[in-house]
């Protein structure tokens, strides 16, 4: 069986300009962040991102990389509003397919079951009908005739999570309270890759935790990339919070700024960065 | 004991659930957080409440079910829940805005997005929180509809036979839609506030006489739960300053 491990720029080096790129996580909640700095470090732009937003999304608007958002909502959680995702908004920096929370996940189901559409009671009376280019309805077959969205699937050229714990082989566990839509991103694109706390023997995934924490399997996962405290500043509960004097930080600095001192070399000079940053703001 | 503008707020929101039965409540912010929590330990005694992530909690926060966002979505289109959303712009038939102001090709102003506004209005019972009362809230026309409102509703045939809007909860009123052609309607004010206040602080007219009466008082038992044992560190009142909106 095939060792799916690789580094973050192994996974960037798959991806291209243009392509439409699922990230999973919710808000600043366990976000696939080592993989987005890597993307960010790239040069790779005009892409169609498709995401529960949050910073995430801050970022790549920020460093101008997103043609296209197709979203529910960015926000910070502890920071409703994501500073850096306004700013490029209130520019007109970027096209947004604006979806409810629901039609969102009915979008990655569709792609995941491979189907045109599935429909949905909502959208409506709403003004998506007209942010989202194209959305039709249909009509119930059956005697109730009741007008439905025919949400489009939400087909991903690659899909970015973070998790917990994987094998090399793809199998990916998610020990928190709550796995987002994470392996539904990872089923809806032509390729997964995630990013996780730490890589384990399979055996050990089921060591100490209950075997519905597998969350990904590995027939829907590309590449494997080990990368501790990968989704700072987002949570990663029950194994970190979300650093939350970091993310004040972050919505506080102008992103050039943000973008000169965190966005080094590679992932691990973000880390030892960090570090720095803390040991400044302890003085 | 004399209640403040906020604790008035928390039991008008906690009277949104008066009556819902064994259904989810979603409140959004500190004072309908503060409203669901005291229904369920009073008049609402079956009530489940969230964590605000993915636990079913009773009140001392003892986990008692797991409800993740995919489980969540799918209990919305069961309606088995009743929300109570904020509103950066509501209008007279309940049409409410989270997304932008301005133009959505390029916004004045960037706001959270749509979040699940369209999916709850036309599948549970909805109800707003607007913290501060103002002409910039209540207005005209709204520039996104995210929360469907009774008059769009009302052209959807069978999809919108779930919609329905129960109360809008501000710092000075409660109003809801119980109109013939459901435009909103003055309900109560708080003490303090006045229905000329209201008025003034509305960017269209409301219904409803001039003689409403004032939002009930708390109960010496509500009053205690709120101030010792749901929010003793004074949460609400960051909310609902006292002697704002006066």
């Amino acid at each position: 069986m095939a060792d799916k491990t690789m580094t973050a720029d192994e996974v960037v080096s798959r991806l291209a300009s243009g392509m439409t790129l699922g990230i999973g996580g919710w808000g600043s909640r366990r976000k696939p962040m080592a993989l987005v700095r890597a993307l960010l470090r790239s040069g790779i732009d005009d892409l169609t991102v498709v995401s529960y937003g949050g910073p995430d999304v801050g970022m790549l608007a920020a460093a101008g990389r997103i043609r296209r958002l197709v979203t529910a909502f960015v926000t910070l959680d502890s920071i409703p509003l994501e500073p850096h995702y306004r700013a490029a908004r209130e520019r007109g920096g970027l096209e947004l397919t604006e979806v409810d929370e629901g039609m969102f996940q009915c979008g990655l189901r569709a792609a995941a079951q491979r189907l045109p559409f599935l429909p949905v009671r909502a959208g409506i009376g709403s003004d998506v009908m007209r942010s989202a280019p194209g959305l039709r309805t249909v009509t119930s077959p059956y005697a109730d005739g009741e007008t439905l969205v025919a949400m489009p699937a939400l087909r991903l050229d690659a899909a970015l999570v973070h998790v917990h714990r994987a094998d090399r082989l793809g199998n990916g566990q998610c020990l928190g309270p709550d796995p987002y839509f994470d392996d539904l991103f990872c089923e809806a694109a032509d390729a997964a890759y995630v990013s996780c706390e730490r890589i384990v023997d399979t055996a050990e995934l089921t060591g100490e935790a209950a075997v519905q924490s597998l969350l990904l399997k590995r027939l829907a996962v590309t590449g494997v990339v080990e990368a501790p405290n990968g989704a700072h500043f987002t949570s990663c509960a029950p194994e970190y919070g979300r650093d939350e004097e970091f993310q004040r930080w972050y919505a506080a600095t102008p992103w050039p700024r943000f973008a000169a001192r965190f966005l080094g070399p590679d992932e691990s000079a973000y880390q030892a960065a960090v570090r720095h940053w803390r040991r400044e703001q302890e003085r | 004991m004399r209640a403040t503008r906020a604790e008035y707020c928390v039991i008008a929101c906690a009277e949104a659930w008066r009556g819902a039965g064994e259904v989810l409540a979603s409140p959004m912010g500190v004072i309908p957080s503060l409203g669901a929590r005291l229904a369920r330990l009073t008049f609402a005694p079956d009530l489940l409440l969230t964590d605000g992530e993915a636990l079913l909690v009773r009140p001392d926060g003892t986990p008692e079910g797991w409800l993740p966002y995919r489980q969540h979505l799918e209990l919305v289109a069961g309606g088995r829940r009743h929300v109570m959303m904020g509103a950066s712009q509501l209008d007279r038939y309940g049409n409410q805005n989270i997304s932008c102001v301005g133009d959505r090709a390029h916004p004045r102003r960037q706001l959270l997005g749509v979040r699940g506004a369209p999916l709850n209005t036309l599948n549970n019972p909805t109800s707003y929180w607007v913290p501060r009362h103002s002409r910039r809230v209540f207005v005209e026309r709204v520039d996104m509809v995210c929360g469907v409102g009774y008059d769009r509703a009302a052209e959807l045939g069978g999809a919108a036979r779930f919609h329905r809007l129960v109360r809008v909860v501000s710092d000075l009123a409660v109003l809801d839609f119980a109109t013939p052609d459901h435009r909103m309607r003055l309900v109560s004010v708080h003490p303090g506030a006045s229905v000329a206040q209201v008025r003034e602080a509305t960017g269209f007219p409301l219904a409803g006489p001039d003689d409403v009466p004032y939002t009930r008082e708390p109960e010496a038992a509500e009053l205690r739960l709120i101030r010792e044992v749901l929010d003793p560190q004074g949460a609400r009142l960051r909310e609902v300053p006292e002697g704002a909106g006066d």
